[in-house]
């Protein structure tokens, strides 16, 4: 029986296509609100949290927020790459990496405002410590030389065709020879190179913050406790993970609730334009609900039937935004990364998970507004539905 | 002596226009056997069309019992009549009542899907009842490709698909020209001689009331 019903409501969404087709856009547009705030908000996780690592953690000064207002001094360095819990390099060497991070004015490609970029300095292991940056041209600065290597969002928006381009960093003349992908995070947006060259370029004696690779899951606490109680180090000890995630906190929840205010109301008004849609189905088959109760057909197969059509609107309008979104994908938007005050870029992602709750919504949405007309078909008495008006 | 197919025993049935008690059927008695083709005629509002909701249970009598095929209805659950009606039942409508998104030969099937018959045996079903409407050769088509006549035979083709003990016919020749007419009068007929139905038929045209063995005339609520 529910094939039979299927197709009955299949073609009549099809033979009501003039009304239904602006249904489905309506809910369709809703529905890609939605899921371009989902995306918006993966690619600012992508961009952000997904940047820290848990194997690795930050260290930084105690009371210190940002790595840039952190400071580390060489001596505390050699301290911490003593420390027991440390992952090790296949040489030998502990992988716990100081770091300086600086901010550089860098003109835009095809504007006309600069805007501030992280660089960096840091040391080639970096890249065991994080594994999603990889070189995709070029090669790594030789250590004790003024080489750079650019991430791929500053390749593409700040120095198209730079690779061997030359830039002022500091006080000194530096050349990109390289260009790394690092999946989307906001190391994309980052120019690395060697630290004690960046620290003398800027006539710095201490380092930003240190990044240490934890030898296995549970000796962040043993790392934790050991920094904790030596008065030298007056450090605190984050993971890589949980700092960025502090820094994205604010950021994410003003877009979730910006772009989720304005869904809401959005799916107030497709919800509307759904039962309207769906009471005019049912204005005009009052007769065909009449004669199909007369047949012995229950209100439950009616409701069903009815409820039936507004899920294939609502399918329709979910699969219509995330073709949409697919479509967003190669949308990539620059935000202010406000704890480091440079510019972030990052993409509108799609996620398994974006997707279902898309078409959760659309479904929902198409439910709620079916809801009430197919209630009224089934209830509708059969004698006077059976002299309804002509179809 | 055989049960009647249907019989109404001291019917009364009225309806409420705001508070004023409309009364359409007063202690109506009628006694149909089985088999018999019986023609209801009288002027609109004079409760033809309420004899054949009561008949089906679509509607309930003020008081008094009703039997039809074997059940007192008028004592029936919604959901035991439902399946009452799917079984012993069909229905002739004067607007034919097709879906118009459905072909002639699932408009046929409708009422077989609430039997526990499958799909091969709805499908032997279905060609079965639209060969003897003379349709065979239009299974597959919709009613908007079918003449006012081929319509109302593909709507008499869905009332006797599942072999109902019983056919209540409203108007069924009100939307035809007479020769459309005379054909679903002759079809009604043969089902009535050859498959011995019982034809319990509401209409206003006496020539096709003619067709039926008996004609009931019904002025406000009486027979007369």
């Amino acid at each position: 029986m529910m094939k039979l019903l299927w197709s009955y409501s299949v073609r009549n969404v099809w033979v009501r296509s003039s009304t239904n087709v602006l249904t489905v856009a309506g809910l369709a547009l809703v529905s890609l609100v939605l899921l371009a705030v989902l995306m918006l908000g993966n690619g600012l996780n992508r961009a952000l949290i997904e940047s820290g690592s848990t194997d690795n953690i930050l260290l930084l000064r105690k009371g210190a927020t940002t790595e840039i207002a952190s400071g580390i001094y060489r001596d505390q360095a050699h301290i911490i790459k003593t420390l027991a819990g440390i992952a090790q390099t296949s040489a030998g060497e502990p992988l716990a990496i100081p770091e300086l991070v600086v901010l550089i004015s860098l003109k835009k490609a095809g504007a006309e405002s600069p805007a501030n970029v992280v660089v960096r300095g840091t040391h080639p292991n970096t890249f065991a410590m994080r594994p999603q940056a990889t070189l995709t041209q070029g090669h790594l600065w030789q250590r004790g030389t003024t080489e750079i290597v650019i991430g791929a969002q500053i390749a593409k928006r700040f120095l198209p065709g730079g690779f061997g381009a030359h830039l002022r960093i500091g006080k000194r003349e530096w050349q990109v020879v390289g260009v790394f992908d690092a999946q989307g995070t906001a190391f994309d947006s980052e120019i690395w190179g060697d630290v004690d060259q960046l620290m003398a370029a800027y006539g710095r004696d201490s380092y930003s913050s240190l990044t240490v690779h934890l030898a296995h899951p549970t000796a962040f606490q043993q790392l934790d406790e050991a920094i904790g109680t030596d008065t030298r180090l007056l450090l605190q000890v984050k993971r890589e993970r949980d700092y960025y995630r502090e820094k994205s906190i604010t950021m994410a929840t003003f877009i979730r609730l910006l772009g989720l205010t304005f869904t809401g109301i959005f799916a107030f008004g497709a919800i509307l334009g759904g039962t309207m849609t769906m009471y005019g189905a049912v204005a005009s088959r009052t007769r065909e609900i009449g004669m199909l109760r007369a047949l012995g057909f229950s209100s439950a197969a009616i409701l069903a039937s009815f409820l039936c059509e507004s899920l294939l609107i609502g399918a329709l309008s979910g699969l219509l935004a995330i073709g949409g979104g697919t479509a967003l994908q190669f949308v990539t938007l620059s935000t202010m990364n406000f704890s480091t005050f440079s510019e972030l870029a990052f993409r509108l992602t799609l996620t398994p998970v974006s997707i279902l709750i898309t078409l959760a919504f659309a479904l929902g949405i198409s439910l709620l507004g079916g809801i009430p007309p197919a209630l009224r078909a089934a209830r509708l008495p059969v004698t006077s539905a059976l002299r309804a008006p002509g179809q | 002596m055989n049960q009647p197919a249907i019989e109404f025993r001291r019917v009364t049935k009225s309806y409420f226009r705001g508070n004023q008690e409309v009364p359409i059927l007063r202690d109506f008695n009628l006694s149909i056997p089985a088999g018999r083709f019986l023609a209801v005629m009288g002027p609109s509002g004079s409760g033809k069309t309420t004899i054949l909701n009561l008949v089906a249970g679509l509607d309930r009598p003020t008081s008094g019992t009703i039997h039809a095929a074997g059940v007192t209805v008028s004592q029936q659950r919604e959901s035991e009549l439902a399946r009452w009606r799917a079984r012993h039942i069909g229905f002739v409508f004067q607007f034919y009542n097709l879906i118009p998104v459905l072909t002639a030969a699932e408009n046929v099937e409708l009422p077989l899907l609430l039997s526990t018959l499958a799909k091969r045996e709805r499908t032997t079903h279905v060609q079965a009842a639209l060969g003897l409407v003379g349709l065979s050769d239009r299974l597959h088509h919709y009613p908007r490709q079918l003449s006012g006549g081929q319509e109302q035979r593909v709507g008499i083709a869905r009332a006797i698909v599942s072999d109902p003990t019983i056919l209540l016919a409203d108007e069924p020749t009100g939307n035809l020209d007479r020769s459309a007419a005379e054909a679903v009068m002759a079809l009604l007929t043969r089902l009535h001689l050859e498959l011995k139905k019982t034809i319990l038929m509401v209409t206003h045209d006496p020539r096709a009331a003619d067709y039926a063995q008996e004609i009931l005339h019904f002025d406000k609520g009486t027979v007369s």
